[in-house]
């Protein structure tokens, strides 16, 4: 048995299950940007307290799962989301979506999935993918990183839904209910909510550790990182930052770029030149977070390693943050019209 | 980043796939392009593999000292924490905890070990002996 179902890839996972469940129900005018603008997925954060892999606790981006939730809802999307306590429940309810033609979303953990290199291969259970079809005792999965669709064993597959420890994906799928016409007029209303919102977390989250004045907390911190992790620590601390950063599925340099694209999609519904002037700011701080990862790089291989290289990078994002913070002012300012 | 410079560096992930990137073009807008990988992220990965590794050392280490059972041992070849243990075995952080002293490994049930097994996707033979079959 097998959806029709075409794979296409994107730069983020749960931006292209997005994407790619809702053209197959026919809403075909939601492209990455859009379902990443609508869902209000750029964010950051940095809790200090709490350590992943024995590192920094980052992330660039929004709550796994909330791009999917808000995007349908700001559309005016049914969804249909269900977790299983019993493995073959689980299985039973695929092969049911399966058999009557429709594709469903899917969260996994990262570590056993076999497709993957084992470089790539930590205990991070956010990952989304596609399964579209099951041919024997194989799945076909759409991994929207990947530039072609693949396969898992039920085996593997069942092991990657139950994969366990941080954000258990306990078997999750979700998929849009019903093909339902979504108006031009919807994804205007939509991308507007979702820039709100979008400020609303980047600008007014009280405390210092998230949005705009968590990457000024963060840029702080680093400063402080070599005397108190000492040099080897504190490269450690820095690799991992870039890997939140830059690396497939979490992508934050990445990300910003996909918010100028998105900004520059949204001037196309409403024709606010400020939009485009915006996108560019984004643009400037996709490139200076690239910047930041090329200092630490500096850093975590030895070339560079004194106090004054961790304050340069540590100014890098407090410039950063400054950055961002002028652009959602900016946003905050546009007059919408609908 | 212009399209030009999107870079195409050796990466672990280019055996596998090609990453889509957002990037501009000569007019300023933006497009989408592929990248084979970048040297700044495949330094980023490569140091926390050689962290894995050490700390893989250490724990073989502390085992082979008499200082660690081999729960600890297979814990950090698992990439894993005390909590992703906890929830892989069902066992409380606190039980894990005492499990890795070598003492109480001795005396675990044939049951328990067989959970730590299972958990570090190995037999319970190999548990004990620390022998691991993959590269």
């Amino acid at each position: 048995m097998k959806a029709n179902f075409e794979h296409l890839q994107s730069a983020h996972c749960e931006n292209g299950v997005t994407t790619n469940l809702l053209r197959n129900v026919g809403v075909s005018k939601i492209t990455e940007p859009l379902a990443f603008g609508i869902g209000s997925g750029l964010f950051f954060i940095y809790i200090p307290f709490l350590k992943v892999n024995n590192g920094p606790a980052i992330a660039f981006r929004t709550q796994p799962g909330l791009i999917f939730k808000r995007t349908c809802k700001a559309l005016g999307i049914p969804v249909v989301r269900r977790k299983f306590s019993s493995k073959e429940e689980a299985q039973r309810v695929l092969d049911e979506c399966l058999q009557s033609g429709r594709p469903v979303g899917c969260q996994v953990g990262v570590y056993y999935l076999t497709y993957f290199p084992k470089e790539y291969r930590f205990h991070f259970n956010a990952h989304n993918l596609i399964i579209y079809g099951k041919e024997d005792d194989n799945y076909l999965i759409s991994d929207p990183v990947m530039e072609t669709a693949t396969t898992l064993s039920s085996y593997e597959l069942e092991r990657v839904r139950f994969a366990k420890g941080v954000l258990a994906p306990k078997g999750q799928l979700y998929y849009p209910k019903e093909n339902h016409p979504v108006t031009d007029d919807q994804i205007k209303h939509a991308i507007k909510n979702g820039i709100k919102r979008n400020i609303r977390d980047m600008l007014h989250i009280p405390g210092p550790i998230a949005g705009v004045s968590g990457i000024r907390f963060t840029g702080k911190r680093i400063k402080n990182w070599r005397n108190k992790l000492g040099l080897h620590e504190a490269g450690l601390y820095l690799a991992q930052l870039v890997r939140m950063q830059e690396e497939i599925g979490t992508g934050g340099g990445g990300f910003r770029y996909i918010y100028g694209a998105f900004l520059q999609e949204a001037y196309a519904y409403h024709k606010d030149e400020k939009l485009l002037e915006i996108a560019q700011s984004f643009t400037k701080s996709g490139d200076m977070w690239r910047n930041a990862a090329v200092q630490s790089a500096g850093i975590y291989k030895g070339r560079l390693s004194t106090q004054e290289d961790f304050n340069l990078l540590g100014d890098t994002l407090i410039e950063i943050a400054e950055v961002e913070k002028q652009a959602f002012q900016a946003l905050s300012k546009i007059k919408w019209h609908n | 980043m212009k399209k030009e410079d999107i870079p195409q560096d050796d990466g672990a992930l280019n055996k596998l796939t090609k990453e889509v990137c957002y990037v501009v073009d000569g007019s300023g807008k933006y497009v989408t392009g592929l990248s084979s990988g970048w040297e700044v992220k495949k330094e980023a990965l490569d140091v926390a593999w050689e962290d894995i590794a050490n700390r893989i050392n250490a724990a073989k280490q502390k085992v082979l000292n008499q200082e660690a059972s081999p729960v600890l041992f297979f814990m950090e070849y698992r990439l894993m924490d005390m909590a992703t243990v906890a929830a892989y075995t069902g066992f409380w952080q606190w039980q894990v905890k005492r499990h890795m002293k070598p003492a109480a490994f001795q005396k675990l049930s044939e049951s328990k070990l067989k959970r730590y097994a299972e958990a570090f996707n190995t037999t319970v033979e190999d548990l004990k002996t620390m022998t691991t079959h993959e590269g």
